[in-house]
């Protein structure tokens, strides 16, 4: 009965149980990003050789200076006792450090990704309240049918119908890249968004508004429709709790008890759901990206399989991986602050 | 003038079977201070009538009274907004099930100032000192960290307490309490039927207590309203109800209990209440009553003044030409003879 001093305690070990999970998963990803790509036929040698192709002699002496020769077992060794170090490699290709790439494109990946969830949960929460309040209207089908087609509807295709509708009909929109060649802007803080601001060149910051635009909506959809569509259902279960008719019987206005009293408690599930999307967002940042040639990882590793990078590839799905793991972690603590059952017990 | 006038009163919900109808020609008048037991069993309309007068009938329900007025004001033509300045202020409601009936995810402190910097117009401070205030009323031990808790924080009990202090937080003329026992074990119960007791007397309240269990109107309540089926069967004072029951289902429901019960088996009433497909012609008790006749199965009867209160009945129990009309009527209740 006597209320324990919450927070630290409790919270402390749930930090540290989620952070413990990180190790396993840590070591999974970089089984997988290390054995997969050597699957795919061909070797990066290879790819650089290009089309003239390489003689065998020299073919052999390089593999031999990469280490390709030893067994594949004592290659990823090697690999995993350098990553443990922190040491992720050089590209095969550029012979930069592949922590200095991932730093210098993460910004652009971050920055679409972050306009997506955004577009997404200022369409979809609303959305998904009204369809909720006024269910079984137009307005509710309509909201539901529209985030159906959303929810599936391939990545790509929807990307090139919008680049053909926008860019290519209504020349409304450019076509790919972050921002207009005209400008060169400074990286400051790689976020193209704050870096124009900060620039003496104004213009240069709605030619970023207008090149994030198509990316935002087809990397923001899935999530928006998902959102939507859980935003209604958790509102629904909640609007017929006990303690919504207590709020009016306390004479609170509606849109109190909406706003207030029922999103609080369907917002629970909601951000679960946002944290499961956050991994979505990362998987689809990389069609997105190659889709409208935007200068982020996702586009990086894509070009890293086709050259058989490894060494950008182990790492940039490392560094990922990281990423969606503590964006997780972060959610679910979101997720006790919202949730006081949560946080207290356990 | 009476605090509460309900005249007519019926709540129909659509279903896909056709029209339900909850509450059916309800009529009750409460005067201030004054205590009502409404009793009956499951779906007998008990609460819908309440939730009507409250204004908490839920879409797609429709609520139509002749009259339906509390403390002078017309409430089929009241706005939504004056309607939700008395709702809350001067006629509040608890309900059944403490534990889901308060926000899991504000803090017993926030649901209660939230009434009264609404309808008091109260700042943070002050709402809180009377928070405090009204935590203690309701023997609520160290008011003052309770605030901070959570529902889920709190026992059963003590979640009814502050349900209880949110209710009386703006002095309502008017407390409703929707069984208000029924989800606590049988201790607590008994504490929290005197609280609501001692908090009646203390700022004369009206108080309608709806419940299925006899014996705590028997505790309560000064007049008791029997409800079957959406209608009201008996309405009389509570002695004079507990003494002579006049209609068959209050007498029924009075020899259930096991504090009457003479050994053997508990009395049991056969049958159940009637639903939405097979609600009788007459008497909507007809089928399970024991003094039915063909008359009462054909023929509705009205509510009508007996014996100090109401009641609809062709053959009120302490009707002394009652066993000759019954006879006239050919008798087919199963125990009609005895």
């Amino acid at each position: 009965m006597a209320a324990p001093p919450f927070y630290v305690q409790p919270m402390l070990r749930f930090i540290l149980t989620r952070v413990s999970l990180i190790i396993p998963t840590f070591l999974g990803i970089t089984l997988l990003a290390f054995f997969l790509i050597r699957l795919v036929p061909g070797d990066p040698i290879e790819t650089l050789a290009g089309e003239r192709g390489i003689d065998p002699a020299r073919h052999e002496q390089l593999r031999k200076e990469y280490g390709f020769d030893q067994p594949i077992l004592v290659q990823y060794g090697i690999y995993l006792s350098r990553v443990l170090q922190g040491d992720l490699g050089k590209s095969m290709i550029t012979q930069e450090p592949v922590i200095t790439e991932f730093a210098a494109l993460f910004p652009a990946t971050i920055e679409l990704a972050l306009c997506a969830i955004l577009f997404a949960l200022i369409l979809g929460l609303p959305a998904g309240i009204i369809a909720a309040i006024k269910r079984n209207s137009i307005f509710d089908h309509g909201v539901m049918g529209i985030s159906l087609a959303g929810y599936s509807m391939p990545i790509f295709w929807w990307g090139l119908i919008l680049i053909l509708l926008f860019s290519v009909q209504f020349d409304l929109t450019p076509v790919s890249g972050r921002i207009d060649v005209l400008y060169y802007i400074e990286p400051i803080t790689g976020f193209l968004l704050i870096d124009t601001l900060l620039s003496d060149e104004p213009e240069a910051f709605w030619s970023a508004v207008r090149h994030l635009i198509l990316p935002t909506i087809v990397l923001g959809t899935v999530p928006l429709a998902v959102i939507a569509r859980m935003t209604r259902s958790a509102m629904l279960e909640v609007l017929g709790e006990d303690y919504i008719r207590t709020a009016k019987a306390k004479g609170l206005s509606r849109f109190r008890i909406v706003a207030l009293h029922a999103l609080r408690n369907a917002l629970i599930p909601v951000v679960t759901v946002i944290g499961l999307q956050i991994g979505v967002l990362f998987t689809g940042a990389i069609l997105t990206e190659t889709i409208f040639s935007w200068p982020g990882v996702g586009k990086w590793l894509i070009d890293a399989i086709f050259r058989r990078d490894y060494p950008v590839l182990q790492g940039g799905a490392l560094l990922l991986g990281v990423v969606v793991m503590s964006v997780n972690l972060l959610v679910d603590l979101a997720y006790g602050l919202i949730n006081p059952r949560i946080r207290h017990t356990r | 003038m009476a605090l509460v006038e309900i005249e007519n009163l019926s709540v129909e919900f659509p279903t896909q079977g056709g029209i339900m109808r909850a509450v059916d020609g309800v009529s009750l008048k409460l005067e201030e201070g004054e205590v009502l037991g409404v009793v009956g069993e499951s779906g007998s309309g008990k609460s819908v009538t309440m939730l009507a007068l409250m204004g908490l009938i839920p879409f797609p329900g429709r609520v139509k009274a002749d009259k339906l007025t509390f403390n002078g004001r017309d409430l089929l033509t009241i706005s939504d907004k004056e309607r939700r300045q008395l709702t809350g202020k001067d006629v509040a409601m608890i309900f059944q099930e403490p534990m889901t009936s308060l926000n899991p995810s504000f803090t017993i402190g926030f649901q209660l100032t939230e009434t009264l910097r609404l309808h008091e117009g109260m700042d943070r401070k002050a709402a809180r000192r009377r928070a405090i205030e009204l935590l203690e009323q309701v023997g609520i031990p160290s008011p003052e960290s309770r605030l901070s808790a959570f529902p889920h924080q709190l026992s059963g009990g003590m979640n009814q307490r502050v349900m209880i202090a949110m209710a009386i937080a703006c002095n309502p003329k008017l407390l409703i309490a929707d069984e208000p026992t029924t989800a606590l074990d049988v201790t607590i119960q008994a504490q929290i039927l005197d609280l609501l007791m001692t908090l009646q007397k203390e700022r004369n309240m009206g108080l309608v207590m709806i419940t299925h269990n006899m014996g705590v109107v028997a505790d309560t309540a000064q007049r008791v309203m029997v409800m079957y089926a959406g209608q009201i069967m008996e309405e009389r004072a509570a002695t004079d109800l507990f003494a002579s029951p006049q209609h068959p289902y209050t007498a029924a429901l009075l020899a259930a209990l096991p504090e009457r019960s003479e050994g053997g088996r508990l009395a049991t009433i056969p049958g159940v209440v009637p639903g939405l497909y097979d609600r009788p012609k007459g008497c909507l008790f007809s089928p399970r009553c024991a003094y039915a006749t063909e008359h009462s199965r054909n023929v509705r009867p009205d509510l009508r003044p007996w014996a100090g209160g109401h009641i609809r009945c062709h053959y009120p129990l302490g009707d002394p030409n009652r066993n000759a009309e019954i006879q006239h009527d050919h008798p087919v209740g199963t125990e009609a003879a005895s």
